[in-house]
């Protein structure tokens, strides 16, 4: 006689269900992204301006002038508050859609790295859109100076070191999370000198000239494939890891070898 | 040939008689009784790499500019202490080698003491006669501490420099005489005069050394001259008669493959795991600072301690009586200290017990001790825990702001509750132990006394209560 | 003729016969083990293993190989670590391992503890002005004390803490940059944020010295009373230096979108002491027990920022005095 599935079938089926939620979710892209349909004739102003309609007009209002106090009527159910975009030029949306940090699900929520939410030809679209909404500064091209690294060195210790700590692995300011720079590229570490994302300080070619921001990139870029002399490099960020290896490997290998050099007592 | 070399020593010394004892002192033979060794070879590899470095090394902060081989660094203005570390870390061969060896060896050091501090604790091998030995010990451990804080910022980086800024901190914040203390040490308010780096230099490649080895040697010559603990022997009473392997030849291989086993050990990390790579970090400025600076591992309780308090100065009538970092960076290792030392005597007015030891306990022996020993390493090991919080954000994303304010209920909570689970395990574990010594007793009377053919065993047999007879003979319950 | 052991004995010790003269196999101290020639051979393969290693140590360290520290350390640890391995065969497998009975000591010896008490009685017995002696003996001992720590006092400034008063910015001072360039009014933007110093002041390593400057709009401003004119155009400064423990504040938090994020704040890396620039750098977050000293500022006729005053209190940790007094201009 078979056995029925009998008392597992409800956790087996659960937990294909919580599978299936999870895989389905993933794949999802975040609530209210609306990837508006485009054949391949499609302008790019119609386009960049649709795009802009369903995605951000709720937030940063239907011609870019901000919404200064939270609207709840915003598509999708969303809450829309977000600053103005008029005069950011192609820079700063350039940033925020390349590193997936725009859209966000609220104003006041720290916008993380992600996967891009939009594909390169709509990012391009909404760029040139949100440019034209008057002036601003194009999308940097930056030629890190990795002949002036100490420059660049002591200028990232001066501006970027307190929050990003001195090999850039991130980390705390009050109320916000810092990120890692390991994945920035050179023109996304210009772009974010320049706009001052989140809580972020803003540095205009005045307090750092393009001259400066090439030494301070050739520095970032240089932290990511550092040499490592001494060894495997544990993270760059000091004792903590230290402890960790002092601990977890060299303290359980010799109380490893006491133990196995050792009698131990009959019970 | 041998009998020749011995000859001649012992008739120019007198030392045959001696070293013939010392060959054949018994020590008890227990894996957990090796951990304080691996201390003490890590000291000898601290010392020996420690004097290569005096070698190179230059404490002055005057300051040049860098023209060594490390691009990334040429041109800037740093300390001539700064300049000789990245020089011997570059520039000199197997200098790298041997800095990381040591430092490695520092963090080891550190870390064997603490374990061989939790084996001594929990098994009571501080009680009568050996108090002095676990004073000595507990003065170690603090007398290792600072003198690692001193190794590790005398290289003037970044990261090192903050935290003797943090030091000039905690000394000012000491009741009144604080400022005046923080002055005598530094000559002048911080970064203070350039003095202050002589002093720093002499107290950690002599003065602390010195003392450390006089303190060592006066702790293992207490160890010898009391003779090691041992856990409970079957055959003879413990408290008595001490069963262990002689120096030679049997502990000998042992103790020196240890060694050389602690030594191969820190060699490898030196050469196969960075650690304090000073060129990341860069020289130290007084306007200067990096996110995610910590001390060294064996530090971190106090940072934890410091980022915990609340924000307030103890003030009183103008007077800044108590500022914020005394209750962090002074009273804490002061409580932590004071209460290790103590505990000796605390438990022996609590037992009432003024005998001597030389057995020790199974930490389920004494669950009263357990348990208060487990709450308070937990307390001090969450506390250690909460300076890390900032890189816990990092990597997995917990606010920072919420593991504070957690960690400001769960450090007076938790160890309460682990004391209590560690008081019921150890009852737990003796119950069943006292269970199956009865039931192994009820088997040896049960085969010594066999019930007669064809009839079950009688209740007297199987154990209610054992048969009288010689063959009875049960030893002692443990109590 | 057949001499017995007793008189054998006799003779030897009158002189007559040589000790040992006759050959008795001492009787053993250490116990016959068994060999084990298998471990013999490991442990010789182990010690010729760890020689090569040490060669090669040399070896690498002669020749230039890019990663020396890696293989250095490899030789040098494997030789060790193989050492270790023939050493712990060896106690193992080849020398015998016995397990002697030896007593404990007593704990301490009453007859002796009491034949030093009586040493130091007996000694002090022709003593007659007890109370004397002991009282001048223990003036001199604690006198000459005191004598040998008292130039521990020239350490450093211990008894006049006047220093930690003292601060370069006094009135007319002009702010100046790592370069050395001096710092307009109009440099200071918005949402960033800079690093003074006081000009022509040689040794910036003072911890009175790095200011940290930012410009608010100056109706973001809530000063102290008494500060109103401290900040022109909305630009404050600020010690850079964490009235906690000393660390440089090196952080500044300002929101590109105020209406929904955190406002602006001075923050220190060491113990995230947080501070608000537009009130007078009151704390709001983090263990610091004391507001950031502010320095006020004025703007000269060409237009630069100078110092208008000191600092509103000392700079760095709090200490005693550090609410007593303004540092002296």
């Amino acid at each position: 006689m078979r056995r029925p599935l009998g008392k597992r079938a409800v956790p087996l089926s659960l937990a294909a269900l919580l599978l299936a939620a999870t895989i389905a979710a993933a794949a999802q892209p975040p609530a209210g992204i609306v990837h508006t349909p485009y054949g391949p004739g499609q302008s790019q102003r119609r386009l960049g301006a649709a795009l802009f309609a369903a995605n951000c007009a709720s937030c940063h209002g239907s011609l870019g002038q901000g919404v200064a106090e939270p609207n709840p009527r915003g598509a999708g159910g969303v809450t829309g508050q977000g600053p103005p975009l008029v005069g950011v030029g192609a820079l700063a949306p350039d940033f925020y859609l390349r590193t997936g940090r725009m859209p966000i699900e609220r104003a006041g929520e720290q916008p993380e790295r992600q996967r891009p939410l939009f594909n390169q030809r709509e990012i391009r679209a909404l760029v040139a859109y949100v440019a034209s909404f008057g002036g601003g500064p194009p999308i940097p091209h930056p030629h890190p100076a990795f002949n002036r690294l100490p420059d660049g060195m002591t200028l990232f210790t001066e501006h970027c070191a307190g929050c990003h700590q001195i090999a850039g692995q991130g980390g705390y300011v009050t109320g916000a999370k810092v990120p890692v720079l390991q994945h920035a590229t050179p023109t996304e570490i210009a772009e974010a000198v320049r706009i001052g994302p989140f809580v972020m300080p803003r540095f205009s070619p005045k307090a750092i000239s393009d001259k400066e921001l090439d030494e301070i990139i050739a520095y970032v870029q240089s932290t990511k494939n550092l040499d490592d002399p001494g060894g495997i490099g544990i993270g760059h960020i000091g004792p903590v890891p230290e402890g960790m290896v002092a601990w977890f490997v060299a303290a359980v290998v010799l109380v490893g070898i006491c133990a196995m050099i050792g009698k131990r007592a009959r019970a | 040939m041998i009998r020749r070399a011995v000859a001649f020593i012992d008739e120019r010394s007198g030392s045959a008689s001696f070293v013939r004892k010392a060959l054949r002192y018994a020590f008890p033979d227990h894996w957990s009784f090796l951990l304080g060794e691996v201390a003490l070879y890590a000291f000898v590899v601290l010392v020996a790499t420690g004097i290569y470095l005096t070698l190179f090394f230059e404490p002055s902060t005057a300051k040049t500019i860098y023209h060594g081989s490390y691009a990334p660094l040429h041109g800037m203005k740093m300390s001539k202490a700064y300049a000789s570390a990245i020089s011997l870390s570059f520039d000199v061969k197997a200098g790298l080698l041997i800095r990381q060896t040591h430092h490695w060896a520092a963090d080891v050091f550190v870390a064997a003491i603490v374990i061989h501090l939790i084996r001594v604790f929990f098994t009571g091998a501080y009680r009568k006669p050996r108090e002095l030995t676990y004073v000595i010990g507990v003065l170690l451990l603090f007398t290792v501490l600072l003198e690692g804080y001193l190794g590790y910022s005398m290289v003037d980086d970044l990261l090192s420099g903050m935290g003797l800024a943090i030091g000039y901190g905690v000394a000012l914040s000491i009741p009144f005489v604080g400022a005046n203390l923080a002055l005598a040490i530094w000559g002048h308010p911080f970064p203070g005069d350039p003095d202050f780096w002589s002093r720093m230099y002499i107290a950690h490649v002599l003065i602390f050394p010195v003392l450390i080895g006089a303190l060592l040697g006066a702790h293992l010559a207490l160890v010898a001259s009391r003779h090691h603990t041992q856990f409970k022997p079957r055959r003879v009473n413990g408290e008595r008669k001490l069963i262990g392997v002689p120096t030679f030849p049997g502990q000998a291989p042992r103790s020196l493959g240890l060694f050389l086993a602690v030594a191969a050990v820190l060699v490898l990390l030196g050469g196969l795991v960075q650690i304090n790579p000073i060129w990341l970090w860069g020289p130290y400025h007084v306007g200067s600072a990096t996110n995610g600076a910590q001390p060294d591992w064996y530090l971190g309780w106090l940072i934890g301690a410091l980022r915990l308090m609340p924000s307030f100065d103890v003030v009183i009538a103008n007077r800044t009586v108590v500022p914020n970092p005394f209750w962090g960076g002074i009273l804490f290792p002061l409580v932590v200290m004071a209460a290790l030392l103590a505990w000796p005597w605390l438990e022996r007015r609590a037992r009432g017990d003024r005998a001597t030891h030389n057995v020790l306990d199974r930490p389920r022996d004494a669950p009263v001790r357990t348990a208060i020993g487990a709450g308070f390493l937990t307390w001090v090991v969450l506390i250690f825990m909460a300076g890390a919080s900032d890189r816990v954000l990092v990597f997995l994303n917990v606010s920072y702001a919420s593991q504070i304010d957690f960690y400001r209920v769960a450090i007076w909570v938790l160890p309460l509750i682990v004391g209590l689970l560690a008081w019921r395990l150890c009852l737990g574990l003796k119950a069943k132990e006292a269970v199956e010594h009865d039931q192994r007793a009820a088997v040896r009377s049960a085969r010594r006394a066999p019930p007669p053919a064809g009839s079950y065993p009688s209740r007297a047999a199987i154990g209610a209560a054992p048969p009288r007879g010689p063959s009875a003979g049960r030893t002692k319950r443990r109590g | 003729m057949k001499i017995g052991p007793k008189a054998l004995a006799l003779l030897t010790a009158l002189g007559f016969l040589r000790g040992g003269g006759r050959r008795r196999p001492p009787q053993r101290i250490v116990p016959e083990g068994s060999s084990d020639r298998r471990a013999e051979l490991l442990v010789a393969i182990l010690l010729f293993g760890a020689a090569a290693c040490a060669v090669m140590f040399v070896v690498v360290y002669a020749l230039d190989w890019p990663n020396q520290t890696q293989y250095l350390g490899l030789c040098l640890g494997v030789a060790l670590a193989l050492i270790a391995l023939a050493l712990f065969v060896t106690g193992e497998r080849i020398i015998v391992t016995e397990h002697l009975e030896e007593d404990y000591p007593p704990p301490g010896d009453p007859e002796e503890e009491a034949a030093l008490a009586q040493i130091a009685g007996e000694s002090a017995g022709p003593i007659t002005r007890r109370r004397l002696l002991t009282g001048a003996a223990g003036a001199a001992g604690a006198a000459l004390g005191i004598a040998l720590v008292v130039p521990a006092a020239s350490l450093g400034p211990v008894l006049d803490t006047e220093s930690l008063y003292s601060s370069p910015w006094h009135r007319g001072r002009r702010l100046v940059g790592e370069d050395g360039k001096p710092y307009r009014a109009a440099d200071i933007e918005t949402e960033s944020f800079y690093t003074a110093y006081p000009e022509a002041f040689v040794d910036r390593e003072e911890l009175a010295a790095p200011l940290i400057v930012v410009r608010l709009e100056p109706s973001q401003l809530e000063l102290p009373p008494g500060r109103e004119d401290w900040a022109p155009q909305g630009i404050v400064a600020y010690s850079k230096i964490c009235t906690h423990a000393a660390c440089a504040i090196a952080l500044y938090r300002t929101p590109r979108f105020p209406e929904a994020e955190p406002g602006p704040a001075l923050v220190c890396p060491c113990h995230y002491s947080t501070f608000n620039p537009a009130t007078g750098g009151t704390v709001e977050f983090g263990p610091a027990g004391r507001d950031l000293p502010q320095l006020p500022l004025m703007v000269d006729a060409a237009g630069y920022l100078r110092a208008a005053a000191n600092f509103s209190g000392p700079v760095g940790p709090s200490f005693w005095g550090v609410r007593t007094r303004r540092p002296s201009a």
